[in-house]
């Protein structure tokens, strides 16, 4: 008998972020990547006896903002737990988290329910180094503190997403507003964005949640996609063969594909959490709150918005734009700077990504030599016709490679658009053309009007592009009317 | 009470090893205090707030600035097993938390 | 003066009387001495650092190895400090009394110990204790019981025993040491010397060991009322390392007080009702205690009794919260960045395991386990979380104590100093030394304890309890008795 019912997967996010503060959430010691290993400690975060931890105020601020952000309701006084667990990574024995008091609690983000934000604090990095330490025939690893005490928010979202691909989508969207928001490097290459997701099926169509199954720490939003990807599909072969689905922890491989189980179920964790009590309860005051409103800058979901309805953008082009908060800050001075911004809005930012190609989709384009103005300028010229495309092209080139004005650099090189008074030659050339071709003429004056394609490629490339493709056309059948 | 059983449990969750000796004596002694402290039991707790601090006190923060860290030797110097500037442990299974 | 003299000999031979001079000098007397030039800090410190370095008591695991720099100066002008094992002292020893951190030398130093250092209190060494501060006799130490200087086949009480053992027996002008359900209180009451466990956040916990964070607190032990309240005036002190310190309102004066007059003492009859049943009051300790109480009243205090109604479940409580916070406050001791590592070939979990089996004592391990499972699933709610309510009535019941008395009283402890070794096979009879201490430290609220008079040759403790912040009153009250009882501690010092 086979199964035929459809299943849809119900999937929830767990993020974790670290926060950019200059210090630690309970010590003192600054933040670091990339420095050699422990070399930034302190009897807080090594967990020497005695040591007592002390919040942040800068981590609090940006939890804050982050729960602005994400229209979550903020706990006027929340607590600080601590989570019992053994691990080497983990120097006190337990990490000081937030428990059933959380600083935030409900919000949403474009169409997923968040359910929760806390504060924590980061672990350790544990190296391992095989057989190399002082203990013959026995696996080592070795632990670097650096990391440990990073302050980190964890973001837990509702279990709103159904596919893999909405999840990478949410993922992206969450992560160009932590960064709007200037609260994270929110890079999941170097461990400033991780994320866990859980994952469950259920007969299409159906209300209650079937067993989940928790990934942990997919490392690349590649790889999100394709775990959840591979544990759907193996939730869904196990309920379609009549097994059930077991509440597990599981670790994704990229290297094979495969999900392994990382703990056995008689492992069940107890982490007794109770109330830190070298803390006391984290207020929230009115003043700290509308500070932190005054620091949370327009979203990228809100910016797309308004990119669509003021300009006219279309909408992909908006959200494009507006999740680079670089290139949309970029575009927008280059709206300032055109004499006539609003009827130049989609002109603009039609060559934002012709730019973006030429120095790179890592790079601020305010870091460019093309200033905001030479972008604006040459936009103004293409609109008006002074300019071809094509030319404009290769303004922008020169323009990435030395900067200057567009205008400058059509006249040094004579790239201006080529006029059908012939003043220029234009209409010689389209004569040309048509002469060149006189199975395509006929074609033309027969009513065939793909014919023409061949006659604007014979223009094009005799002008080397500084012909406007509308002029040519409207020359040809000009000509081919009156012949 | 506590049987064996849970107090193999509770000295595993503990990472405490116990002989079978002292897993006998535990589980006697343990009893026997539980017996006591159990005696809360009697009391109507309905409503009360729990204390967790003896002080009222909240908001307590500190400013985002930097102090000076240890020094890598400082950190490492009571080390059981100091391995490439870090800390040598055997290795684990993946992931504890 | 004795200084000009050349000669490492001197203070063995020549100087005897001298040193026995210099010794019986209570500390505020010492340092009234020191600041007019009348003794030199050198020589107080060596005479009380040979004293301490043929300790007897087993009070002391370290003793500074010589005379600290010249040119301390401070308030205190040189007044050698004895310091509890489990206050942090940068490049010392700080054990916790635990084989686990044997041989431990932090690389910082505890709050409290270097303010007093820069008030003029040079370390003279560290005092034994129980392990991580769980016991009420000192036989919890993983470095060997501390005996009594009154009868040295007694205990010295606990877990500050090294440092009341010290104090008493003239091997230190006084000490810190801390309490959490009685640790500083029950070792002075059974050594025969004053301690103060202050309001919870009056002095910084930065740098000491933890037992029960929410618990502990640091205090004195001295000689007398007065030399306590010169050292607790330096100890108090927001902190900002310790995010549950306190500014302290006003200053702790030292104590002035030649009679009782208006003051309102009551005396729990839920604490002190009955000799009979397990936490019954040892007839000796009794009558000391009503005899203080006609004491008080011939200074012009008034003595009734009160309600704590919720006090006899304190102990309970108690027991609940501080291992369970204990449990997670000695996760730390796992092996991998400090202390004692055991079976390090072995696998992750066996080696943390059988380090902790090794590294810790059998009390330790019971308060562990005891505190692990009143967190566990399923648990907390009936114990760690009920405790932590039981915890609010006893505060309240002190509150309301408040408005009508002064100060609450009780004997210290319910027993005078036992003999090494009666109690520690059962865990709870040792648990109950606690009864009349614990719910102070639950409440957060200042007791002290002060000698009332021997019973039997040995020392019996006067406990006065008050609102949070009231030291200053508290300890002029205490003096006042002080004066009046007349306690004479010079035989522990012979
Ligand atoms: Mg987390
Ligand atoms: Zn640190």
């Amino acid at each position: 008998m086979t199964d035929v019912t459809e299943y849809e997967p119900v999937i929830g996010l767990e993020i974790h972020v670290q926060l950019k503060t200059r210090t630690k959430m309970f010590c003192g010691c600054d933040l670091s990547f990339g420095d050699p290993p422990n070399t930034h400690t302190c009897p807080v975060c090594l967990g020497l006896p005695g040591a007592l931890p002390v919040v942040n105020a800068r981590a609090v601020d940006f939890a804050i903002m982050i729960g602005l952000a994400l229209e979550s309701e903020i706990t006027p006084r929340s607590i600080f737990h601590r989570k019992n667990y053994f691990y080497p990574d983990s120097p006190k024995g337990y990490q000081i988290s937030q428990y059933d008091v959380p600083i935030c609690r409900g919000g949403r983000l474009g169409d997923v329910r968040i359910h929760r934000v806390h504060l924590e604090e980061d672990a350790a990095k544990l190296v391992h180094v095989g057989e190399s330490g002082r203990i013959h025939g026995s696996d080592r690893s070795v632990v670097d503190f650096n990391r440990c005490g990073t302050p980190l928010v964890e973001i837990v979202s509702e279990p709103d997403l159904h596919s893999p691909q909405q999840a990478h989508e949410w993922l992206t969207l969450l992560r160009v507003t932590l960064r709007q928001l200037g609260v994270s490097d929110v890079n999941m290459d170097e461990g400033s964005l991780r994320c866990d997701a859980n994952v469950s099926v259920r007969p299409a169509g159906g209300t209650e949640l079937g067993t989940k199954t928790e990934l942990k720490n997919m490392n690349s939003f590649r790889f999100l996609e394709r775990g959840v990807h591979a544990e759907i599909t193996r939730q869904t072969d196990l309920l379609r063969s009549g097994q059930p689905v077991v509440q597990e922890t599981l670790h994704f491989d990229p290297g094979s594909g495969r999900l392994t189980s990382l703990r056995s179920k008689e492992e069940a964790h107890d982490y007794r959490y109770f109330p830190e009590p070298d803390l006391v309860p984290l207020l929230v005051t009115d003043a700290m709150l509308s500070a932190a409103r005054d620091d949370v800058p327009e979203l990228p979901a809100a910016r797309a918005d308004r990119f669509e309805a003021a300009f006219g953008l279309h909408p992909d082009r908006a959200r494009d734009l507006a999740f680079r908060a670089d290139q949309a800050d970029y575009y927008e001075q280059a709206l300032a700077a055109a004499a006539d911004g609003r009827a130049l809005a989609v002109e603009i930012a039609n060559w934002i990504p012709h730019l973006v190609e030429r120095i790179g989709s890592d790079a601020d384009p305010a870091a460019s030599r093309v200033t905001p103005e030479a972008l604006a300028g040459l936009a103004a010229m293409v609109a008006a016709r002074e300019v071809s495309r094509d030319a404009a092209r290769e303004v922008l080139t020169t323009l990435v490679a030395d900067g200057g004005d567009p205008r400058a650099i059509v006249e040094r090189d004579g790239l201006g658009a080529l006029s059908g008074d012939d003043g220029d030659g234009l209409a010689a050339i389209v004569d040309a053309a048509i002469a060149a071709d006189p199975d395509a003429a006929a074609k033309i004056r027969g009513g065939n009007m793909k014919a023409i394609g061949p006659l604007v490629g014979y223009v094009m490339r005799e002008t080397k592009g500084r012909a406007d493709g509308g002029e040519v056309t409207r020359l040809i059948r000009e000509r081919l009317a009156q012949g | 009470m506590l049987d064996r059983a849970q107090v193999l449990h509770v000295a595993r969750l503990a990472r405490l090893e116990l002989d079978d000796d002292d897993v006998e004596r535990m589980t006697a002694e343990l009893s026997h205090v539980l017996d006591h402290v159990d005696r809360i039991r009697e009391l109507d707790l309905d409503g009360v707030e729990p204390t967790s601090h003896a002080v009222d006190l909240a908001g307590v923060m500190r400013p985002d600035e930097p102090v000076p860290c240890l020094s890598r030797e400082a950190a490492l110097a009571q080390a059981p097993e100091p391995v490439d500037g870090g800390f040598g442990v055997p290795s684990p299974g993946p992931s504890g938390e | 003066m004795a200084s000009d003299r050349p000669g490492s000999n001197r203070l063995a031979a020549a100087a005897e009387p001298v040193v026995t001079e210099l010794i019986e000098l209570n500390a505020a007397e010492a340092a009234a001495k020191l600041r007019a030039r009348e003794i030199d800090p050198g020589e107080l410190f060596d005479a009380y650092r040979e004293r301490a370095a043929a300790d007897e008591l087993n009070a002391f695991t370290w003793v500074a190895p010589a005379r600290p720099e010249p040119g301390l100066v401070g308030p205190l002008g040189g007044i050698p400090l004895a310091v509890k094992d489990l206050f942090c002292t940068e490049g010392v020893p700080s054990q916790s009394g635990s084989r686990i951190l044997e041989g431990y030398r932090p690389p910082y130093t505890a709050t409290v110990v270097s303010a007093l250092r820069r008030a003029g209190a040079p370390l003279l060494g560290k005092t034994n204790q129980d392990e991580f501060a769980m016991g009420s006799s000192n036989e919890n130490s993983g470095f060997g019981p501390v005996f009594n200087p009154w009868d040295r086949s007694r205990v010295p009480g606990g877990s500050s025993g090294g440092s009341a053992a010290a104090v008493a027996g003239g091997l230190a002008p006084w000490a810190i040491g801390t309490d959490t359900g009685g640790s500083i209180r029950q070792p002075a009451a059974l050594c025969g010397i004053v301690g103060v466990k202050p309001t919870y956040g009056a002095c910084s916990r930065y740098g000491m060991i933890a037992f029960a964070s929410s618990l502990d607190q640091a205090g004195p032990l001295a000689r007398d009322v007065t030399d306590a309240a010169l050292l607790l005036s330096h100890m108090v002190g927001h902190d900002q390392l310790d995010s549950t310190s306190v500014a302290f309102p006003g200053r702790i004066e030292l104590p002035t007080a030649q009679d009782l007059k208006g003051i309102r003492l009551g005396v729990p009859e839920d604490l002190v009702a009955g000799t009979d049943g397990e936490t019954g009051i040892e007839p000796g300790v009794r009558e000391s205690f009503e005899a203080t109480l006609r004491l008080a009243e011939g200074l012009g205090a008034t003595v009734s009794p009160c309600r704590l109604p919720h006090a006899p479940h304190a102990l309970s409580a108690y027991y609940l919260i501080a291992p369970a916070e204990a449990s997670a406050n000695l996760a730390r001791f796992d092996g991998v960045r400090y202390g004692l590592r055991v079976a390090g070939d072995a696998d992750l979990e066996t080696m943390y395991s059988r380090t902790r089996a090794a590294g810790f004592g059998p009390e330790v391990k019971r308060r562990i386990m005891l505190g692990t499972y009143a967190l566990s699933s399923g648990y907390y709610d009936a114990y760690y979380g009920a405790a932590q309510k039981v915890r609010t009535k006893i505060a309240d019941d002190f509150r309301a104590a408040f408005t009508e008395f002064d100060f609450i009283v009780t004997p210290t402890s319910p027993w005078t100093a036992f003999e090494l070794g009666a109690k520690t096979a059962d865990p709870l009879a040792m648990y109950l030394n606690d009864f009349c201490t614990v719910p102070m430290s639950l409440a957060g609220i200042p007791a002290v304890s002060m000698p009332s008079g021997l019973s039997g040759g040995l020392p019996v403790g006067f406990q006065l309890a008050g609102p949070a912040f009231s030291e200053s009153r508290l300890l002029d009250t205490a003096y006042a008795l002080e004066q009046a009882i007349g306690f004479d501690g010079r035989a522990a010092r012979a």
